[in-house]
């Protein structure tokens, strides 16, 4: 057991896939020589050499065109958008392309790579820089969308999204790269579509995502504190394939659910898991499916805005409270 | 024909095949369209038409293992590259026989098993596509290429202009093959397209070419040399080879463009300059084939088509199971 940060667990958990397998290369701006600009891909040039870790041009059509034909014709790779913003510069690829080709060709082709990006607000970089767009993803069918919130999970999921024999798009939380937590030594695999309760509760449910789950997990236990509300705070990880029986699960145990969702409102992903719990759990529900989500605006740079606009502890607390009110 | 088959030591056997898949693109196509005009194909075909040359005279270098992409005109180079015909017309005919089994269609057929990683409904997008297969390349240190085709449309997308650097720079074995057919869709390119294409890749210092697209050995001359160069590690090649798209941008477009887009003088000046009929003068010329054993051949390719025509219309329709079974691997029982 060692203590990692995120940043640190990225690095490990390519090395890891690298070592593990040959046909795994890895391909980005700055990636190789300057080991990423959130330096977390530090040190793979050395280990791996320039032929399987690749400094590409500011190209990301090239990005992702070159990692699928290389995905067709044998090699798994993992290709990094640096920002997740840049998917809209791309978007044939992650859109058209790379979904399509298994169905398309009725399975003869296929396409077993990972787009990791970084993505996500709180840096402050304003609004072509702080986007989450794990809507954007998860709305396209034949892509797998995974975004974890700690340091373990970083290593098992991406382990996992590597040996998934078709694409997965990798979310990493830019505000979560120094965040350190417990690691196992050795080999770490985890399995996609699995969701993981973090806090367990009685009184509400509580979805959060990537740098939403921190938050949830500190509004959970303010809300227990200060107001006698238990909530169960579960980390989805993984919007595709989502784990549906989880979420139904908890919701039958406390009878009300709460998104809180960094996207922007409209089609956030919390808007299919309530369409999904109406459909399966309506009459399990004590009250109306609450969504705490990032207004719908591009987000803003200064920081007592960007703060404004994201759900944060206090709005959580005070959401969830009000509602369980009433 | 302004080139000579002995620039590259012709002989009967090399020749022959060229004249003979050219016949079986061009029959193929032709009763594509006739299917299409009687109402019997879903969708649209973009047919190849007139173009013949290019897919044949590049493909005629290429093994199983080396790899195409393609464009949303297809059907040429899936033929060309050794694709079924009996499979390609069931797949554009939307059958359970179809080499996609109806999934992909006209503009998705596909046959891995050929190098041939698919046609491609978005204009340029196979360019990067092929990058990355050449990139593959680079890492098991064979000899195997990929060619990627796209036309003078693709040329206009920014994707070119990417996948040419990231080629250049990483000296990838990789040949682009711009075929030229004089219109992006409905608009003359000399319209929409400024300067030469060919310069545009001259500017990455890689080996370029510029041919007769419509003459198959001029084609033929550009893409061995391009294709062994890269073969040895030479790197990229660009081929413009320009030649003229003489059916439609597809074949329903009759029914809903106002006006015609091109005078018919100028169609029927490149018929007079069709590559199939030069090709076939140039080898009666040379005493290379008789006119008996031109029209043999042409017999065998029209049973080939109508036997090909037949099993489409014949096979059973798609598999609804598929619908809901490939998008993921897991899926697949």
């Amino acid at each position: 057991m060692a203590e990692l940060t995120y940043r640190d667990a990225v690095v490990r958990g390519i090395a890891q896939e690298m070592a593990r397998d040959p046909d795994v290369v890895f391909l980005g701006e700055d990636v190789a020589k300057a080991g990423g600009v959130f330096k977390a891909t530090v040190g793979l040039l050395e280990q791996f050499g320039p032929l399987r870790v690749r400094d590409t041009p500011i190209s990301e059509q090239a990005i992702l065109g070159a990692a699928m034909g290389a995905a067709m014709t044998g090699l798994k790779p993992i290709a990094e958008i640096m920002f997740s913003d840049f998917f809209a510069v791309c978007f044939d690829y992650i859109a058209n392309e790379i979904p399509k080709g298994r169905y398309m060709s009725n399975g003869q082709t296929k396409c077993p790579l990972v787009v990791r990006t970084g993505n996500g607000g709180g840096a402050r970089f304003g609004a072509q820089h702080s986007q989450s767009v794990e809507n954007w993803c998860m709305m396209i069918p034949g892509l797998k969308v995974v975004a974890p919130s700690t340091p373990r999970d970083v290593i098992g999921l991406l382990a996992a999204s590597v040996r998934d024999p078709d694409p997965v798009i990798f979310l990493e939380h830019k505000s979560l790269y120094a965040v350190k937590g417990e690691v196992p030594d050795g080999e770490i695999l985890d399995t996609l579509g699995t969701a993981s309760i973090v806090r367990p509760g009685k009184d509400a449910t509580i979805l959060a995502l990537a740098l939403m789950v921190p938050r949830a997990f500190a509004a959970a236990e303010k809300l227990k504190s200060e107001f006698g509300i238990d909530c169960e705070v579960i980390d989805v990880r993984s919007l595709v394939p989502l784990d549906t029986q989880a979420i139904l699960n908890s919701v039958a145990r406390t009878h009300r659910l709460f998104t809180v969702e960094e996207n922007p409102r409209l089609c956030g992903w919390g808007a299919e898991i309530v369409s999904i719990v109406a459909d399966e759990a309506f009459y399990e529900l004590d009250g109306p499916p609450v969504r705490i989500t990032t207004p719908h605006i591009p987000l803003p740079a200064a920081d007592i805005l960007e703060d404004l606009a994201l759900p944060s502890v206090d709005r959580i607390v005070d959401r969830v409270r009000r509602s369980m009110e009433n | 024909m302004k080139t000579d088959a002995r620039n590259f030591a012709a002989t009967k056997e090399v020749l022959v095949p060229l004249l003979r898949q050219m016949l079986l693109v061009r029959r193929v196509e032709e009763r594509l369209s006739a299917d299409f005009h009687a109402g019997k194909l879903p969708g649209g075909v973009h047919l190849y038409i007139g173009q013949e040359a290019v897919a044949v005279g590049v493909c005629a270098h290429l093994r199983d293992s080396d790899t195409i992409t393609s464009t949303h005109r297809g059907h040429g180079h899936f033929i060309a590259k050794g694709g079924s015909p009996r499979a390609m017309m069931a797949e554009i005919w939307g059958k359970r026989s179809g080499i996609c089994r109806g999934m992909g269609g006209s503009m998705h057929v596909a046959d891995v098993s050929k190098g041939i990683l698919g046609a491609n409904g978005i204009v340029a997008a196979g360019l990067a596509i092929t990058c990355g297969a050449a990139y593959a390349v680079t890492l098991d240190r064979s000899d195997r290429v990929a060619v990627a085709f796209f036309g003078d449309g693709a040329a206009n997308q920014g994707t070119l202009m990417e996948t040419l650097n990231v080629a250049t720079l990483w000296n990838l074995p990789m040949i682009f093959v711009c075929e030229n057919n004089r219109f992006s869709e409905f608009s003359p390119t000399s319209t929409v397209t400024a300067g030469d294409i060919v310069d545009r890749a001259r500017a990455f210092k890689i080996p370029c070419a510029s041919v007769d697209g419509n003459d198959v050995l001029a084609v033929h001359g550009a893409a061995g040399a391009a294709i062994e160069r890269a073969r040895k590690g030479g790197g990229p090649s660009f081929i413009e080879a320009h030649t003229y798209r003489l059916h439609g941008h597809l074949e329903a477009e009759k029914s809903f463009l106002k006006s015609a887009y091109r005078e018919s003088a100028e169609v029927e000046e490149w018929r007079g300059r069709d590559p199939i009929a030069l090709f076939k003068t140039y080898l009666r010329g040379e005493g290379i084939l008789d006119e008996r054993e031109v029209d043999a051949l042409e017999r065998e390719i029209a049973a080939i088509v109508e036997d090909a025509a037949q099993f489409a219309e014949a096979g059973e329709p798609a598999d609804p199971n598929l619908v809901f079974e490939v998008m993921f691997h897991e899926q697949r029982a």
